[in-house]
């Protein structure tokens, strides 16, 4: 829709052309989100195509995500054959409820700066201990360092998250340590394809270790639980009960807290057994 | 200045900061660019930005530089039709239309040929509230469901929607697809509180905003106390609505109209707007609203309210109840109800106001009674109707939503103020949430008995409705809840109360299906409750039951009705849903015992015509090249009713549909027509034309007869000529040799709704629920109709799959939340319509039957077959469960914690 507050759209090819930050900045990244709702705030938006980051980086490291890298980039994603994970970030996209022609312009960082509890690049960054590399903005007071947070640190509830005010996601790294590990996801929506009520995702390294489940929508932020081992069906009960209790859960129209709650059992339980 | 390409055309233009591609292209005069949503959900704004598709209102306009955009104008090459265009026209993949731009642009797109293999995943993001996607899927898979526009044999014909080229590429212009010279923007305050007196309002910043023309507020506008439904008899509904009001009643409710140039500085004027409030305690559940001490929602010099907040009780009895409970071997008791939802016509409502060089008052409309809202605006502004002209040009669904004047009135008293300056109101999706109408929420106990034999001995129900701040449509909708439900049942005693009560909500208004639904659903669902207690099958004992030819059509009134057997069909769709359940699709329950399977059935009944007045007229000349013009006031609205009558009229004059050219729903250029509502399309409006064509034909033989000396029964109409004994004259001679002697060829005709014949739907579902996750798959879904001899197979196939799919939104996905009176999701992310995963595919059956009663044996069948949808879901889930779900939605969440026990 018109965002008829806008005063401004500022197009800066490199970072130090932003100028001083201001309340009523916003960053544009995909527009999906900025454009869907009215912005009253807001008089300028800041235009990151211009900064021309490269959507997708691989290296023996992990794979480096802009935080402007189209989504439809990432579903044509083809990785190396020892990154299990891969076919993990078609799953997540596919469990957006939004469709394939969003994905042209929606970005991955825009989906993890809107924080909300069903944004599935959370659900994916953070199952895949991704890492956010924050740039504060050139006239924050704390001498300009980039900053990292962990995906599953970085949302902090419901359409909130630790950026502060002009502070920019640059992108994300998933290590490949994570992007090697095996993997079983599960979603479940109040209507066929719908926005999720719960999507969950475990990994597990190849010796049967160190998994790792992600508790996603059905919480207001992303809940993670490590386990050295593969956890008994009981143990993994009362491991989510201890870092959720009932009230913990997150009610609205995609879903009753008590419904999430349960299915989030349900299909941590199906994602446990899946990978046992 | 920025370059543009689009479709081929380059533009130097600058879009605003915040402009989105959608209206930048609008402006550009590209109106084929549709809005169902402003928000990326319906798909309706889908174009091509080097070649791939987006949603364009997403899309900051400024990012469209220097790229080719292609929109569904851009689409045909020389003239041709895109193959996707082409399947979309044979397959007839749309209804009022609104959302084909966007369809075709997402599955003609490279992009799309990777996803089409699933296309409930690929289709996410193109939502359509007209067909339930069926033809959709047909397009894409190539088939055709059209026949031959053959002379004489229109009748019965499946033909394409006579606008469906335009409506293809882009050039079907919808209300707001016009641009205006010196248009002006007017934008409402809507109200943030439930229920409040304003103290004051202080329009001095608002005034001080720079390109605002006018502020209006309760101030300024006519103090004239009336209803914003449609009806052609007005004292059906109360009078207790003002244009603008110093009492809000509902959150939503308008508080001033701001008027500037541009639609930016009518937000602006909007936002800087400052209100004062004296917040009065409210109400939001009608139980409550109807105790004492209830905050009234209307005091008595504005409306008498007799009884508190109970706007209206309807009660009666035939029989002895009571003795017909003592004779019962089984009663059943239970309550049910049903949810709010909305319309969701994709087409928001919208309105352009100005004066006309014939000094004359122009309203171009978004509406489903365009001659009723001549008539509210005549009353509201204090002049006489014939200065008002009100009209549509194409309409992007109805649903009974537009059976409300809500967008009309304001822009026209703004250009009344304003010198007679084009004002234009479109409203937003969220306008639609929480400023339109919704189905009235109601609540229906039941208590029912019967017989070991399964005979019904006594009914006795007690309705609320909720019909929220106001009360227009709330004693009709009360009236239709109380009778057909009722009435499909020979029962010789029936009892019922109804009450319908203000409260603090948004207002119901009409609906598909209209309050009947509601009750359909408790009635439908207590036959099988009872049905089980007797250890009597569900089908069979409605068999037992169900009204005949030879009894009285009553629910719990003696008095004599109009409503009478045309033709009679419930004896085949009860056979035809029973057979199809029974036979299966080969569609198997998923596999695993968390799967339970049911199968459920349920019937409605309607009476084809509201009980109030309604009238219809229509007007035919012969034109001096042979061919015909047809006049008739009835709205449409994706209805498909000027294919209708073209075929109507085409049949009886013996030649080509296409040989009929026709205008609607226009008061200047048509004859009155109530509005084309509660089912009166085919049986009103139709029977007008049919009555039309008619004086037509003979018109033409008693000429012919004169002109050529052949006895006038030796004459008779052959395609374009008119054959009198053994000489062939084509019309257009005769009308030559008619305008010689000043014959005019051109006749009119009439036609009123009484008696009204009776059709029926039953609805079949066979589905599986997961009694962990409260999942439910339809395996299965069965409809048989009984709507007389179908004038358009094709668009009545359309119209019951399009009401099916809406029952199935009803009963799964759609539910309006509200917290004290704030609608929670006023966004179709947030509110769901069926998308085409949620929507089955749906096996249609005819009864064969033939109306003695309707035009050409036709009955109505677009607003039916939406209320047995969900009663047979809520069977079919208490089959399988063995738990009886009383209330709607049936969403996962509500059903999960009685699943888990299995059986």
């Amino acid at each position: 829709m018109n965002l008829n507050t806008i005063e401004e759209v500022k197009r800066p090819t490199s970072a130090d052309q932003i100028g001083q930050w201001r309340d009523d900045y916003a960053w544009l990244a995909g527009g999906t989100w900025l454009f869907s709702e009215p912005q009253a705030a807001t008089r300028t938006l800041i235009d990151l195509d211009g900064l021309g980051w490269a959507p997708l980086t691989a290296t023996a490291e992990g794979l480096e995500i802009a935080a402007t890298c189209r989504v439809v980039d990432l579903h044509d994603f083809k990785g190396p054959a020892e990154w299990r994970a891969v076919p993990l970030f078609r799953a997540c996209i596919d469990a957006f409820l939004m469709s394939f022609k969003i994905w042209n312009a929606a970005t991955v960082g825009g989906n993890i700066v809107m924080s909300l509890p069903a944004g599935a690049m959370i659900s994916l960054t953070s199952a895949l201990e991704g890492v956010c590399t924050l740039w504060p903005h050139p006239n924050q007071s704390n001498g300009g360092a980039p900053r990292e947070v962990p995906v599953v640190d970085f949302v902090t509830g419901n359409h909130r998250n630790v950026l502060r005010p002009g502070e920019l996601l640059r992108s994300i790294h998933l290590p490949a340590s994570a992007l090697s590990k095996r993997h079983a996801m599960r979603q479940v929506s109040l209507t066929h394809l719908g926005r999720s009520a719960a999507l969950i995702v475990g990994t597990v390294g190849q010796d049967g270790t160190d998994f790792l489940l992600t508790i996603t929508a059905s919480t207001p932020r992303p809940v993670q639980l490590r386990f050295a081992a593969m956890p008994s069906a009981d143990e993994l009960r009362r491991a989510i009960d201890e870092r959720l209790p009932p009230a913990a859960y997150f009610a609205d129209v995609h879903g009753s807290a008590p419904y999430k709650r349960h299915i989030t059992y349900y299909l941590a339980e199906q994602i446990r057994a899946e990978l046992a | 200045m920025s370059k543009f390409e689009v479709n081929g055309h380059l533009y130097s233009a600058e879009p605003r900061p915040g402009q989105c591609l959608r209206t930048f292209l609008r402006d550009l005069e590209v109106f084929g660019v549709k809005k169902g949503c402003d928000a990326g959900d319906c798909g309706a704004c889908t174009v091509w930005i080097d070649g791939k598709p987006f949603h364009s209102c997403l899309v900051p306009a400024f990012r469209g530089e220097d790229r080719k955009i292609t929109t569904i104008e851009g689409l045909a090459t020389d003239g041709v039709l895109h193959p996707v265009q082409k399947a979309f026209h044979d397959a007839q993949a749309f209804q009022c239309g609104y959302c084909a731009a966007g369809m075709v642009m997402t599955t003609a797109s490279a992009a799309f040929q990777e996803h089409k293999h699933d296309l409930p995943h690929a289709l996410k993001g193109n939502l359509c509230r007209c067909t339930g996607y069926r033809p959709v899927q047909d397009a894409l898979h190539g088939k055709s469901n059209i026949e031959e526009d053959i002379a004489g044999k229109a009748c019965g014909a499946s033909l394409p929607n006579p606008f469906t080229d335009a409506i293809l590429t882009g050039k079907a212009r919808y209300t707001m697809d016009i641009a205006m010279e010196g248009m002006l923007h007017l934008k409402v305050l809507r109200s943030p509180h439930a229920h409040a007196r304003i103290t004051r309002i202080d329009r001095t910043k608002a005034t001080a905003v720079p390109g605002i023309v006018a502020v209006y507020t309760w101030e300024d506008v006519p103090r004239r106390l009336y209803s914003t439904a449609l009806h052609e008899d007005h004292l059906v509904d109360p009078d207790d609505t003002y244009m603008l009001d110093n009492v809000v009643r509902f959150a939503g409710q308008r508080i001033a109209a701001v008027v500037a140039e541009s639609e930016a500085a009518a937000e602006a004027g909007v936002r800087a707007l400052v209100v004062d409030y004296e917040i009065l305690p409210a109400v939001f559940d009608p139980v409550a609203a109807m105790e004492p001490d209830a905050p009234r929602l209307h005091d008595k010099n504005e409306v008498v309210t007799q009884n508190g907040n109970i706007f209206c009780t309807l009660q009666g009895e035939i029989g002895d109840v009571a003795k017909g409970f003592k004779e019962a071997d089984a009663v059943h008791e239970m309550t049910y109800s049903t949810s709010r939802v909305q319309h969701v016509h994709l087409e928001t409502h919208g309105s352009i106001a100005w004066k006309g060089e014939d000094n004359r008052w122009h309203v171009r409309t978004s509406s489903q009674g365009p001659f009723t809202v001549r008539t509210k605006l005549a009353h509201l502004m204090g002049v006489p109707a014939r200065e008002i002209h009100v009209f549509t040009e194409r309409v992007g669904g109805g649903f009974g939503g537009k059976q409300e004047m809500v967008s009309e009135d304001l822009p026209l008293f703004a250009t009344m103020k304003l010198g007679g300056r084009p004002v234009k109101w479109e409203w937003t999706r969220e306008d639609e949430f929480i400023g339109a109408t919704t189905r009235h929420q109601m609540t229906t106990r039941v208590r029912i008995g019967a017989r070991k034999d399964g005979t019904l001995t006594a009914l006795d129900v007690h309705v609320v409705s909720n019909t929220g701040a106001y009360g227009n449509h709330a004693s009709e909708t009360l009236g239709a809840a109380m009778g057909s439900p009722f009435a499909a049942y020979r029962c010789p005693n029936k009892k019922g109360v109804g009450h319908v009560v203000y409260t603090n909500m948004i207002p119901g208004g009409g609906f598909r299906g209209y309050g009947a639904s509601q009750t359909t659903f408790a009635m439908e669902c207590a036959m099988n409750e009872l049905a089980g207690l007797l250890g009597i099958d569900p089908v069979e004992i409605r068999r037992k039951n169900v009204v005949r030819p030879g009894d009285n059509i009553e629910s719990i009134w003696q008095e004599p009705s109009d409503a009478s057997f045309g033709s009679y069909g419930i004896d085949q769709c009860l056979e035809i849903v029973e057979t199809e359940l029974k036979k299966g699709n080969g569609v198997a329950k998923p596999a695993g015992d968390d799967w339970a399977e049911g199968t459920g059935m349920a019937l409605a009944m309607l009476e084809c015509g509201p009980p109030t007045e309604h009238r219809s007229g229509a007007e035919m000349k012969l034109l001096p090249d042979g061919t015909y013009h047809l006049a008739c006031g009835s709205s449409e609205m994706g209805n498909g009713i000027t294919t209708a009558h073209k075929q109507i009229a085409a049949s009886i004059v013996g030649v080509r549909a296409r040989d009929v050219d026709i205008i609607n729903a226009d008061t200047d250029r048509t004859p009155y027509d109530t509005g084309t509502f509660a089912s009166t399309g085919t049986v009103v409006a139709g029977k007008a034309v049919h009555l039309t064509a008619q004086a037509m034909r003979d018109d033409i033989l008693d000429f012919a007869a004169r002109h050529s000396g052949v006895d006038r029964d030796k004459c008779r109409l052959d395609n374009d000529a008119v054959v009198c004994g053994n000489k062939r004259i084509l019309l257009a001679e005769l009308h030559a040799a008619g305008a010689k002697v000043n014959h005019r060829f051109t006749v009119g005709r009439k036609a009123y709704l009484s008696p009204r014949s009776i059709a029926f739907n039953v609805q079949g579902v066979r589905l599986a629920v997961h009694r962990v996750t409260g999942e439910i798959r339809i395996l299965h879904s069965v409809h048989a109709a009984d709507i007389g001899r179908p004038i358009n197979p094709m668009q009545c196939r359309g119209q019951l799959d399009g009401a099916v799919a809406m029952g199935y939104g009803w009963a799964l996905t759609e539910n309006m939340v509200h917290d004290e009176g704030h609608m929670v999701n006023p966004q179709l992310r947030n509110y769901r319509i069926p998308a085409f995963a949620d929507t089955p595919h749906t096996d249609l059956f005819l009864a064969d039957t033939h109306d003695t009663i309707g035009p050409l044996g036709a009955k109505s069948q677009g607003e039916c077959a939406i209320n047995p949808v969900a009663p047979a879901i809520a069977n079919a889930l208490a089959a399988a469960t063995g738990v009886r779900f009383a209330h709607l939605p049936f969403t996962p969440d509500r059903l999960y914690s009685k699943l888990s026990a299995r059986p």
